[in-house]
């Protein structure tokens, strides 16, 4: 399956260049001795700073059509922005032929706002993800979808009210 | 300050009928902190360290990938779905930027 092999693939032999080549671009987090990002983690796309950057080098595209079919909900107020519940659900039939392929968390102004990458396959049934995640600040929040024929279709963005900002830790 | 690690666990049902789609609900210990913020008593900044990928699979077959940043909550949740087609094993690898790796399994019997 094609989804897994991205990950397999960059474990193998690529992992000691790909370290190499990202320590050598300063990319690397610093400041722990032991750091060093996992083999296939997406590292331009997490690390860029503004979303039109974020979403370009994940999803490459910065504007991307509103579908009613791509569920977002969130809490309207979040008193503690440390843990803001999401849960996303993509309306698919998820079958091999015509699946949910990949879905991007985004929040907009985090200083990184890409918050997670889902990469699916037909056999997960519903592209639904539930996770919490943190807000510095009242924000938006919203998610993009991608198919298996690469069809692109967001979520309307979802303001959450955030009381205490969550980017402790 | 120590901070508790790993600990991975799996909440899945034991049963399913056999196309039915069932959630899976699983939790692990990180501090998933970002590197931006400083410690409140020596002044430093507080090193990154984070769950960067969780491989999901079931029979040793991809389910779901993720990919996380340092947004994701402390002590990360994630619940996801499964289309139930064969008895057999979920297992789940997670793996943080300071070269920690957990993984945890959970079975279930579909008829």
């Amino acid at each position: 399956m094609k989804q897994m092999q991205r990950r397999q693939f960059l474990g193998t032999g690529v992992t000691a260049a790909a370290v190499a080549a990202v320590a050598s671009t300063g990319l690397l987090r610093a400041g722990n001795a032991f750091a060093e990002n996992v083999a296939g983690w997406p590292v331009k796309a997490f690390d860029a700073k503004v979303l039109d950057e974020a979403m370009s080098d994940s999803v490459g595209k910065t504007n991307v059509p509103v579908s009613s079919k791509v569920s977002l909900k969130a809490p309207t107020i979040a008193e503690n922005g440390g843990a803001v519940p999401v849960t996303i659900e993509v309306d698919s039939p998820m079958t091999a032929d015509d699946y949910i392929s990949t879905v991007w968390l985004f929040v907009d102004h985090n200083p990184t706002p890409l918050a997670s990458q889902f990469t699916f396959t037909p056999a997960s049934g519903k592209a639904y993800i539930q996770e919490r995640i943190k807000m510095a600040k009242t924000d938006n929040v919203r998610v993009v979808a991608k198919t298996n024929k690469g069809e692109l279709m967001a979520s309307a963005p979802r303001e959450v009210k955030v009381t205490i900002g969550g980017c402790g830790g | 300050m120590a901070e508790a690690l790993g600990n991975p666990m799996i909440r899945m049902p034991g049963s399913a009928k056999k196309g039915e789609i069932v959630e899976i609900r699983s939790l692990i210990m990180n501090p998933m902190t970002t590197g931006l913020q400083k410690d409140k008593k020596t002044g430093k900044l507080i090193p990154a360290h984070f769950i960067q990928t969780v491989t999901i699979t079931f029979n040793d077959k991809p389910l779901l990938d993720v990919d996380w940043s340092t947004a994701v909550s402390a002590n990360p949740y994630l619940a996801f779905k499964m289309r139930a087609e064969e008895s057999g094993t979920l297992k789940m690898i997670w793996k943080d930027n300071t070269n920690g790796s957990w993984s945890a399994d959970s079975k279930i019997t579909v008829s």
